[in-house]
């Protein structure tokens, strides 16, 4: 293991060589700054055109808090289960890293049957897309989000399937450190879609 | 563990990776500050301006908490500079002048609202 190597000289750190694994984590450290600059175009549509229904419903109208609230806190704790598989991982841990991104799937699956609920009942009572610039900044900015989950679920699957063929080394590693901060952005990113389009928006 | 090379730098972050403590923290601040703004809307209990800064501050607040607790982003390698940190600063930097300028613009436009 080179990179433990490496790092084992404290203090003579050779500026011209990185470690690829934290190499490749802060791209996508990287990635996930653009990924907030989209969401940040996103949400400055959605607040300056909230206001525009068309004469259709406001968003005091529509939104039902429950399910909202269901899906935050679901998932707020598949954020901390994605936290502990970790934690499993750097102990070596393989069938509790493998169960714990279960639980994370499963927790992420609930939550997008509950989003595609949501949207499905918008549109079946014509709230849809092009109802106004409200709905369809709304759903423009919920729906990424959602894509990203979605993505994320995907993602995590091909991942648990290579974990349970390949066992935890350093390719998997590097990969599980990665999905997990993707996952724990898209909790943060879903803390002000709660805030800016739910809270303020029944307020 | 061994052969985890974060594991090294004890006097660096004790738990480079977090440990299971600093999960249970930063989940339970999480909890709390979602509650927060979840009963002040839910029950009506402010006006709306006061209303919006409890919203924003809890928020901004478990961005925080996040950032420290699941994501760590005060891990580094050795000496080097915090490249994730200074990447951050700068989206939030592009993220707010898009939003306030949006705003700012489309309140004076006419259009917007």
């Amino acid at each position: 293991m080179a990179q433990a190597v490496s790092q084992n000289d404290h203090g003579h750190h050779d500026h011209g060589h990185h470690d690829p694994q934290e190499l490749k984590m802060l791209g996508f450290w990287i990635f996930l700054i653009t990924d907030v600059i989209l969401f940040g175009t996103l949400f400055a549509t959605y607040v300056v055109l909230h206001h525009n229904t068309a004469g259709g419903p406001s968003g005091a109208d529509i939104f039902e808090m429950p399910g909202v609230i269901a899906e935050t806190f679901i998932l707020l704790t598949s954020s901390f289960t994605s936290g502990l598989a970790v934690l499993a991982m750097n102990k070596g841990k393989v069938k509790q890293l493998i169960g714990w991104l279960v639980v994370t799937w499963i927790l992420g699956a609930a939550f997008i049957y509950l989003e595609v609920d949501e949207f499905a009942k918008l549109i079946h009572e014509g709230h849809g897309f092009s109802g106004s610039a409200f709905l369809s900044s709304f759903f423009t900015l919920v729906g990424t989000h959602g894509l990203h989950v979605s993505m994320g679920l995907g993602w995590m699957l091909l991942l648990i399937i290579q974990l349970s063929r390949r066992g935890i080394n350093d390719v998997t590693r590097g990969k599980i450190n990665v999905i997990s901060l993707y996952w724990h952005f898209l909790d943060a990113v879903w803390i002000f879609l709660l805030s800016v389009v739910y809270l303020m928006g029944v307020m | 563990m061994a052969n985890h090379s974060n594991h090294s730098h004890g006097h660096d972050e004790a738990h480079a990776h977090g440990s299971l403590k600093s999960y249970i923290i930063g989940f339970i601040l999480s909890i709390i500050l979602t509650i927060i703004p979840l009963v002040v809307v839910m029950n009506h209990m402010m006006d709306p301006i006061p209303t919006i800064f409890v919203i924003m501050i809890t928020a901004i607040l478990q961005f925080v908490v996040q950032l420290f607790f699941f994501m760590h982003v005060r891990e580094r390698q050795g000496n080097q500079p915090r490249w994730n940190v200074m990447a951050l600063i700068f989206g939030l930097a592009i993220v707010l002048v898009v939003v306030s300028g949006s705003i700012w613009i489309m309140t004076y436009n006419g259009v917007g609202y």
